[in-house]
C-alpha cells in the first residue's frame, strides 16, 4: 500500500464549531472532524478513493480518519484535520517552554486503512485514557 | 404570545456579538427562536434547550459508568479533592463569566494551586509576546469606523468568528468608511487559501511555519531593504508591493490566529507581527489584535491580571503567584507530573490537548464543570452540570479587544440547576470549612 508524507496543521472550521455546541457525544462531531483533508495531488499518490479511511500516523501518535478532498485549497504536501481528538491524537505535544503544543506543522505518514473504522470523539478519547492507544 | 429579547450577547467566540434577538415561549421558559447569531451561536442557543443534556452531576464508577449524584455530593467531592491536594491544575476559566472565575481563584488562594485559561492552547504565545515589545491596540469599534488596512494573518474568520467580518472588519459602513468594502483593503497570509481569503484584495500563500521570515520581509520592505528573490514561498516583488499597500492607508489592523501562534517560533512569530506593526506607524496609524477564541478567555486574563499580576499559567502553589510559561502552564504541568489533581471549569482540555496530556487528567483526581458533555467530562471523575453563561445565567465578559460586555440571560436553567458560580460559592465554603479559614 503506499504511504505518503504530509505537514500536518489543525484548526477551526465552521462545522467543527457547530458540532461541539452541537454535543460532542453525537456522530455530527466525528462528521466534522475525523476527518482529513487532501489536496487532490496528494490523493493521486495516495491511490485512494475519496471518503475512505486513512491511518494518520506521527512520531506522537496514530489515528484512523476519513479523507476527504481539501474544502479550502489548494494546498499540495499540507494536511487538514479540523482541531479535536483526532487531530489531537498525532500532534507534536512539546510546547518548547512556551507552554503551547506545537499543533501545527506535525510531519506526518497517511496510509489507506479501509477496513478500520473511526472512531466517535468520546470513544476515541476514553480508549487512548485507558491505555489501549496504538 | 411569544416575546422577543433584543440586544442579547452570543456567548460563543470572542467577536462578542451584542445584537442576537431571541424569541421566547409565552413562559418565558424556552427559546423558540434565534435571530442574527452565527451557524455557531445558533447551535449554542439551540441546543442549550435539548431535553439529553445533563441536568445533575455523575460520578465516575469502577467500571467507568457514571452514576447520578446530588450537588450536595458534587460540592463534598470537590472540595475534599482540593482540600487535599498539594497542586491542583485548575484549568479553563473561557466560557464562564467574571464572576465565576474570581470565586475560583479564591479557592485557588486557599489551596494553593495553579489557575490557567484557555490561552495556554490559544493566544498564550500572545500574551508572552505582549510581555516582551507591548501591544498598540484599538477597539472593533475603532475598526469599523476607520480602519481601511484589514490583514488576516494566520486566522480564517470565515470560519471561526463568522460575524467578525460583518460587524467590524470588512464589511460595515462607518463613519469614515461609508463604502464597506469598497472602502478597504483586504490582505490574508495564510498556508491555505481559505474562505476568508476569497474576499481579500491581496493573499500571500506563506509556506507554513514562515511566518517569522515573512512577517520580517515586511518590516525590511517598508524601508525598501534588500530582499532574496523569495520569502517563505512568496516573490519579492509582491512583498514589497504588499508593503507600500499598507503603508499607504489611513488606519490600518492586523489580526492575527492561531496560524502564529501555534506553528514553531510561536512568541517570537506575534514579536515580530507587533514589531511589524510598531514600523507601520512611522507612516501611518497601525494596530495590532489577537482573534481571541472563546467569548470570555480576554475576560479571564483580565481577572488574573488584576487580582495576581499574570493573565495565565499562574501558580499560588508556593503562597504567592508566580507566571512562567513552559513551566507553570498546563499541557507542561500535565506531562511532567507536576500537579495530583485537576478541577477543569467551562473548557474542553479532553478534545482539545494533545493526547498525553489527556491521559494524565484521567489518571488523576479530576472534576469537570461543563454544561455539556464532551471528552473531558467521560474521562474525569466528577462530571457537574451547569447552567450556560449567556443563555440561563448572565455575568461579565470581555471582548476580544478588552471591552466588557455584561451578557443577559434569556430563560431560566432546568429546575434545581446550579451556575457555575453557584458551585464555585458552595464549594469555596466547603474548602474553607476544611481548612479551617474564615
Amino acid at each position: 500500500m503506499p504511504k505518503i508524507q504530509l505537514n500536518l496543521i489543525t484548526g477551526r472550521t465552521i462545522q467543527q464549531g457547530v458540532a461541539i455546541e452541537g454535543g460532542k457525544e453525537k456522530p455530527r462531531y466525528r462528521e466534522a472532524c475525523g476527518i482529513i483533508e487532501l489536496d487532490p495531488s496528494d490523493f493521486e499518490k495516495l491511490g485512494a478513493w475519496r471518503n475512505t479511511n486513512v491511518r494518520v500516523t506521527s512520531a506522537h501518535g496514530s489515528v484512523v480518519v476519513k479523507a476527504i478532498d481539501a474544502t479550502q485549497g489548494p494546498h499540495p504536501g499540507l494536511g487538514w484535520i479540523p482541531m479535536g481528538p483526532w487531530a489531537n491524537s498525532v500532534v507534536n505535544p512539546n510546547t518548547y517552554s512556551t507552554g503551547m503544543p506545537t499543533f501545527k506543522g506535525t510531519p506526518v505518514e497517511v496510509e489507506p486503512a479501509s477496513n478500520e473504522p473511526v472512531l466517535l470523539g468520546i470513544e476515541l478519547v476514553q480508549r487512548y485514557c485507558r491505555g489501549d492507544k496504538k | 404570545m411569544t416575546k422577543t429579547i433584543t440586544d442579547v450577547i452570543c456567548p460563543f467566540c470572542g467577536t462578542l456579538c451584542d445584537d442576537i434577538e431571541v424569541v421566547v415561549s409565552d413562559d418565558g421558559k424556552k427559546i423558540v427562536e434565534v435571530m442574527n447569531a452565527c451557524a455557531i451561536g445558533y447551535e449554542k442557543f439551540h441546543h442549550s434547550q435539548a431535553t439529553d443534556r445533563a441536568t445533575r452531576p455523575r460520578m465516575q464508577q469502577a467500571d467507568g459508568s457514571y452514576k447520578e449524584v446530588s450537588y450536595d455530593e458534587a460540592v463534598e467531592y470537590t472540595a475534599q479533592m482540593f482540600a487535599k491536594s498539594k497542586k491542583t491544575l485548575m484549568y479553563g476559566w473561557s466560557s464562564t463569566n467574571c464572576e465565576a472565575q474570581s470565586v475560583g481563584h479564591e479557592i485557588a488562594e486557599i489551596c494553593g494551586s495553579v489557575v490557567d485559561n484557555t490561552a495556554t492552547v490559544c493566544h498564550g504565545t500572545t500574551l508572552i509576546a505582549v510581555q516582551d515589545v507591548g501591544i498598540p491596540s484599538c477597539t472593533l469599534g475603532e475598526i469599523k469606523n476607520r480602519a481601511d488596512r484589514i490583514l488576516f494573518w494566520g486566522c480564517n474568520p470565515a470560519h471561526a468568528h463568522p460575524r467578525h467580518m460583518s460587524r467590524y472588519s470588512i464589511f460595515p459602513r462607518g463613519f469614515f468608511t461609508g463604502k464597506g468594502q469598497h472602502s478597504r483593503k483586504v490582505v490574508v497570509v495564510d498556508p491555505r487559501p481559505t474562505d476568508t481569503s476569497k474576499m481579500a484584495d491581496y493573499y500571500f500563500q506563506v509556506e507554513q511555519g514562515r511566518d517569522y521570515e515573512l512577517l520580517q520581509a515586511f518590516r525590511a520592505a517598508l524601508k525598501h531593504e534588500w530582499l532574496p528573490d523569495v520569502v517563505a514561498g512568496i516573490p519579492k516583488e509582491r512583498i514589497y508591493e504588499g508593503a507600500d499597500m499598507l503603508k499607504a492607508g489611513r488606519f490600518g489592523i492586523i489580526f492575527f490566529g492561531m496560524g502564529v501562534t501555534q506553528t514553531l517560533s510561536k512568541n517570537h512569530n506575534i514579536d515580530a507581527a507587533i514589531m511589524l506593526t510598531k514600523d507601520l506607524n512611522e507612516y501611518t496609524k497601525f494596530n495590532i489584535m489577537p482573534m481571541r477564541g472563546h467569548y470570555n478567555v480576554t475576560g479571564s486574563g483580565e481577572v488574573l491580571g488584576w487580582q495576581f499580576g499574570f493573565p495565565y499559567a499562574v501558580d499560588i502553589s508556593r503562597g504567592f503567584a508566580r507566571y512562567n510559561p513552559g513551566d507553570t502552564t498546563s499541557n507542561d504541568l500535565l506531562m511532567r507530573g507536576d500537579v495530583d489533581s485537576v478541577f477543569v471549569i467551562a473548557s474542553d482540555p479532553g478534545a482539545h490537548f494533545p493526547w498525553t496530556s489527556v491521559k494524565k487528567i484521567s489518571e488523576l483526581p479530576s472534576v469537570a464543570v461543563d454544561p455539556h458533555f464532551t471528552p473531558t467530562t467521560e474521562i474525569c471523575k466528577l462530571h457537574v452540570p451547569v447552567a450556560f453563561v449567556g443563555i440561563e445565567v448572565g455575568g461579565n465578559a470581555y471582548r476580544m479587544d478588552n471591552v466588557p460586555i455584561d451578557t443577559r440571560k434569556v430563560v431560566d436553567p432546568p429546575e434545581g440547576m446550579l451556575t457555575d458560580e453557584q458551585f464555585l460559592e458552595k464549594v469555596l465554603h466547603r474548602v474553607k470549612e476544611l481548612k479551617g479559614v474564615h
